[in-house]
């Protein structure tokens, strides 16, 4: 379906340079295939591309930035309310794309608006900050969540360009060659269901060749 | 509302679409993970269903009169084409009464009912940073809903979760003893069962109409 679904990680080496960060958080643990997380805010926009980049967009900000405050604030943050003071910087940054997609794209935030504030309460930024933001320095925590936004934003972007095409016939609203000749709309495509079925497709190639979750003792076995 | 068909049959026809035909996690996917991560007993599905469900009920209602009698006014006040600044504040507005709000009923439960806070313990922080709860918040605003038109949907809303996570817990069960192919189990076959309960959730679309 995808190119970056089927890439396959080679040795899981764990070294401490950006470069390998920036590659493990696209490739080897991207969210969405290691964890299935943070799809909640994105999925519902993936039926136009045009949307999926912005919002994808407004998320590799949010992530790499919270991550950034976070790990720079991470030694004067009380442990009880790191929680929440974690989400209030996100929310912070997600302000700042709420209100530079209001003034720039005024028809497409009447459509996304209220998921553009859900970026906030996106898993992956809240899960970056806790596992990796709150150990390790300022840069490499910035590196680590552009690694994690693009990793996710690449998979839904790709989601996004099948859905597109399929049940609109469409790429970033531009109508494929020779549409009406040939193509049929695929209704599914554009409605919710659609983007559960092409997200277990994505996740269950990507499983299939990175041979995760292969195994799981106990469970009936063909 | 202008031409009013009832205060009732309004408040039941909003309630009743955004439990079942608005269903908010099978067609906004808002609520995925911890469904995807917590479908796999009954029992803990249904306690973590009835305190979103809480939540999201007391959330909108709190914060749609904020959101009415303090931001609307405000952003009324401030010279033109600053208002979008003021209402981007909704989000901070929201996740700040969300967890605070969060964070009192954790300490009320806590000492008048520690049976109850047991029982509900673990999910009740994790409810903070549910995209369901944030997110019936901002539809509500989106859809131009009054304070009480909020509730009816913010009680919905969580009913149509906790519908949806019970329902899914329960074919979780069954799920596990059946042969998936191996690259597909967990994640994966629970986004295809959940496609296929969108799709019948579809179904009621054509019996409600707004």
């Amino acid at each position: 379906m995808t190119e970056e679904t089927t890439t396959t990680p080679q040795a899981v080496a764990k070294p401490k340079k950006p470069a390998g960060t920036l590659r493990r958080g696209i490739l080897d643990e991207n969210p969405i295939f290691r964890q299935v997380l943070g799809i909640c805010s994105t999925l519902a926009v993936t039926n136009l591309l045009f949307n999926t980049l912005l919002m994808c967009a407004g998320l590799i900000w949010a992530t790499a930035l919270t991550n950034l405050t976070v790990s720079l604030l991470r030694n004067y943050m009380p442990r009880r309310v790191r929680m929440i003071a974690e989400v209030l910087i996100a929310a912070c940054f997600v302000m700042m794309v709420d209100t530079a997609i209001r003034a720039l794209f005024p028809d497409a935030h009447k459509i996304i608006g209220p998921y553009v504030g859900l970026i906030i309460t996106n898993c992956i930024i809240m899960g970056r900050a806790e596992a990796f933001a709150m150990q390790n320095p300022p840069l490499p925590s910035l590196v680590d969540g552009i690694a994690n936004g693009v990793g996710y934003s690449l998979v839904l972007i790709a989601i996004a360009c099948f859905r597109e095409t399929l049940g609109f016939g469409t790429v970033l609203g531009y109508p494929l060659p020779l549409r009406d000749m040939w193509w049929h709309q695929w209704v599914i495509m554009i409605m919710p269901p659609g983007a559960f079925f092409t997200l277990a497709g994505a996740v269950w190639i990507a499983r299939h060749y990175t041979g995760d979750g292969a195994q799981k003792p106990g469970e009936a076995k063909p | 509302m202008t031409h009013d068909p009832g205060f009732l049959t309004t408040m039941l026809l909003i309630l009743v679409s955004a439990a079942v035909t608005d269903n908010i996690l099978l067609t906004r996917f808002l609520g995925m993970c911890s469904f995807i991560a917590i479908s796999r007993e009954v029992k803990t599905s249904v306690g973590l269903g009835v305190a979103v469900c809480f939540t999201t009920t007391c959330t909108a209602g709190l914060n749609s009169l904020l959101y009415h009698y303090a931001l609307l006014p405000l952003s009324r006040m401030v010279p033109p084409g600053y208002d979008h600044a003021i209402l981007s504040l909704q989000l901070l507005l929201f996740i700040v009464v969300i967890a605070g709000f969060v964070q009192i009923v954790e300490m009320i439960v806590e000492r008048y009912s520690p049976k109850l806070y047991f029982a509900l313990g673990i999910y009740l922080p994790l409810i903070t940073v549910n995209c369901a709860i944030l997110g019936v918040c901002l539809f509500m605003v989106n859809k131009g809903y009054g304070v009480l038109q909020s509730v009816a949907f913010g009680f919905g809303s969580g009913l149509g979760w906790l519908m949806a996570i019970v329902l899914m817990a329960g074919i979780q069960d069954k799920v596990q003893h059946s042969r998936v192919p191996a690259a597909l189990r967990g994640p994966g076959i629970t986004l295809i069962v959940s496609g296929i309960m969108a799709l019948a959730f579809m179904g009621f679309t054509g019996i409600i109409r707004i």
